[in-house]
């Protein structure tokens, strides 16, 4: 099947739906894709609208007025026939094909099922977010130890809680909302890790004076977590786990300014459940193989380079939302509506923010971006993390590669990234194609430079019979 | 409440409900082992990107338990990856 309009927005997230709001609002024509069951993305996760009495998740959310009033204009679209929603749609690449783009989609509401879907417009905007950053330690690949945004997602999205004591660690200002929401639902949050010290902040009070709103956003944590007694610990982390068919221990130590344990602080936490994160990284997959530019962040990730209208250095191609740094969803509103914008001038179109209103939202953006960099400096991956890892630990979920293998690829075989390590050592091969361990070894391999993922011609499995189809929607063109 | 097949036995899930949430509602953190090592496997990043959570669905093999709704009378195998 076919559909074309004049901007496909891929990613339903706060920057994806304030874009396709804006944009609708402008008179354009637009379908927005996304691979889950409801609009929201990861920060406005929800169970799919006909369940939402049944799965009841909103006193866990933050800022759902913002939600609701995006949800109505996108709802107000679809009935006035002006917006695609193809929700269970997933992306798996987006091509040039004349002017434009065309985006192949497969449809997967009647999963096992899948339909071809190509969609095309001449403007394209990608908004597909991020996913937690990962540091393998010993222990880190048995079942019940789960990414923090994991555990998030299966709380907002399923109204589940993975565990009954669950210990957090990381680092960044994304373990307190997980922490706060396990405690609503009676889990008890047995130690919070920060590898990371507060008193780095004050290195950048900038930042953190121009943004009021996240202190009363942090003070509001720190009160809910005091309510249900969790502490969170400064400059610790989870440095092993154990267990047999699932995690039964984790092991804590406190760390030294470069992020190596401490002797003799190590013990041991009694747990049935883990979270991990260490920051985000941006999901490329569409942009990398369109040929966009890319920039580096404070925080080691490659992002799409953007101007101040969130065009990439591609014609008719925009990005906004994390793709383009990681700093939360106030600040993936706000590009959300500057890249709506841009397509409107763009395509010839009317503004749709008044002259106020666009230097209002220039200005949050540039502010939410400062305080996003200050976030990135304050948690940084702390550069001695690779001493907790034995030679066993499994680095390479998939393929199951070791620490120790990947180490004698980048000393023995002198492999200087993670491409490299990968030709080596099967790291990154298999299923989720370097997704989970890329950015892990590519620390192992080369501190220096920001991370480039692998270019990935396909963003999700397709079948051989979705593939067929695609085939004869490009011939009855 | 909604039932769905798990390698043979009903599993019940509340509707709206992914196979993974349905799966940890139950308790069950781990449902596949690893090819190489036979490590246990489950729900990891519960957003589709690691594909630890590997399952059969209605005979169709490869599907992320974390991204697939759950739904009445679904068959679900478990164990994927094993090679024994
Ligand atoms: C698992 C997880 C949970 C998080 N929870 C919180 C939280 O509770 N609080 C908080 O402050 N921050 C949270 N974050 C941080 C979050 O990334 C941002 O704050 C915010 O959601 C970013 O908005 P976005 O629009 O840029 O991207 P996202 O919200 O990530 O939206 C991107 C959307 O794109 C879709 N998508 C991606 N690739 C494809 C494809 N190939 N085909 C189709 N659709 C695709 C995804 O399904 C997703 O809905 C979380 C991050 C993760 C990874
Ligand atoms: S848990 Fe990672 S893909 Fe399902």
């Amino acid at each position: 099947m076919s559909e074309s309009a004049d901007l496909i927005v891929v990613g339903a997230g706060p920057a994806g739906m304030a874009a396709a709001v804006t944009a609708l609002a402008g008179g354009l024509r637009v379908i927005l894709v996304d691979s889950g069951t409801a609009v929201g993305g990861q920060f406005w996760r929800h169970p799919p609208e006909h369940a939402r009495s049944a799965i009841r998740t909103e006193d866990l959310h933050h800022k759902l007025r913002d939600y609701h009033a995006l949800s109505r204009a996108l709802s107000a679209g679809r009935a006035k026939g002006r917006l695609g929603l193809r929700l269970a749609h997933h992306v798996w690449s987006a091509v040039r094909e004349g002017d434009g783009f065309a985006v192949r989609a497969v449809d997967r509401r009647e999963v096992p099922e899948e339909t071809a879907v190509v969609l095309r417009a001449p403007r394209l905007l990608v908004a597909t977010g991020a996913y937690d950053r990962q540091l393998p330690f010993p222990g880190w690949d048995l079942p019940g130890v789960l990414t923090v945004g994991g555990l998030q997602a299966l709380l907002k999205g399923g109204g589940v809680a993975a565990g009954s004591r669950v210990a957090l660690g990381g680092t960044g200002p994304f373990l307190l909302p997980v922490a706060a929401g396990l405690a609503k639902r009676g889990v008890e949050v047995v130690a919070v890790c920060e590898a990371a010290h507060p008193l780095a902040w004050l290195r950048h009070p900038g930042p953190l004076l121009g943004n009021p709103g996240k202190w009363v956003e942090g003070a509001r944590y720190a009160a809910a977590l005091a309510r249900h007694g969790i502490r969170v610990r400064p400059r610790t982390a989870i440095v092993g786990a154990e267990g047999g068919d699932r995690v039964t221990s984790v092991r804590i130590a406190s760390l030294a300014h470069d992020g190596s344990p401490r002797p003799g602080t190590e013990r041991r936490v009694e747990v049935d459940a883990v979270g991990v994160g260490w920051g985000f990284t941006p999901q490329l997959d569409l942009l990398l193989p369109l040929g966009c530019e890319l920039t580096g962040s404070e925080d080691g990730n490659a992002v799409v380079a953007v101007d101040d209208g969130q065009r990439t250095t591609v014609p008719g191609l925009y990005a906004a939302g994390e793709a383009c740094g990681v700093g939360g969803a106030p600040l993936a509103v706000g590009e959300g509506r500057l890249a709506a914008e841009s397509v409107l001038a763009d395509s010839g179109a009317a503004p749709v923010l008044g002259k106020k209103r666009l230097a209002r939202v220039r200005a949050t953006v540039a502010r939410q971006r400062a305080f996003a960099r200050a976030m990135s400096l304050a948690h940084p991956i702390p550069p001695a993390w690779s001493s907790w890892l034995t030679d066993e630990t499994v680095v390479c979920r998939c393929e199951e590669v070791t620490a120790g293998a990947v180490r004698a690829a980048c000393t023995g075989s002198g492999a200087s990234d993670h491409r490299q390590v990968k030709q080596l050592t099967r790291a990154g091969m298999g299923w989720c194609q370097g997704r989970m361990c890329g950015p892990a070894v590519h620390c192992l391999a080369s501190q220096e430079r920001a991370y480039v993922p692998a270019e990935r011609l396909v963003a999700t499995p397709v079948t051989l019979g979705a593939l067929g189809d695609f085939e004869k929607y490009s011939e009855n063109r | 409440m909604s039932e769905i097949i798990v390698d043979g036995r009903p599993l019940a899930f509340i509707e709206g409900q992914t196979v993974a949430a349905a799966l940890v509602a139950a308790g069950r953190v781990a449902w596949r082992t690893t090819r190489i090592g036979h490590r246990p496997r489950g729900v990891f990043c519960g957003i589709g990107v690691c594909f630890d959570c590997l399952v059969t669905i209605d005979g169709a093999g490869g599907q992320r338990a974390c991204l697939v709704p759950a739904r009445p009378g679904m068959t679900v195998t478990t164990g994927e990856g094993d090679d024994e």
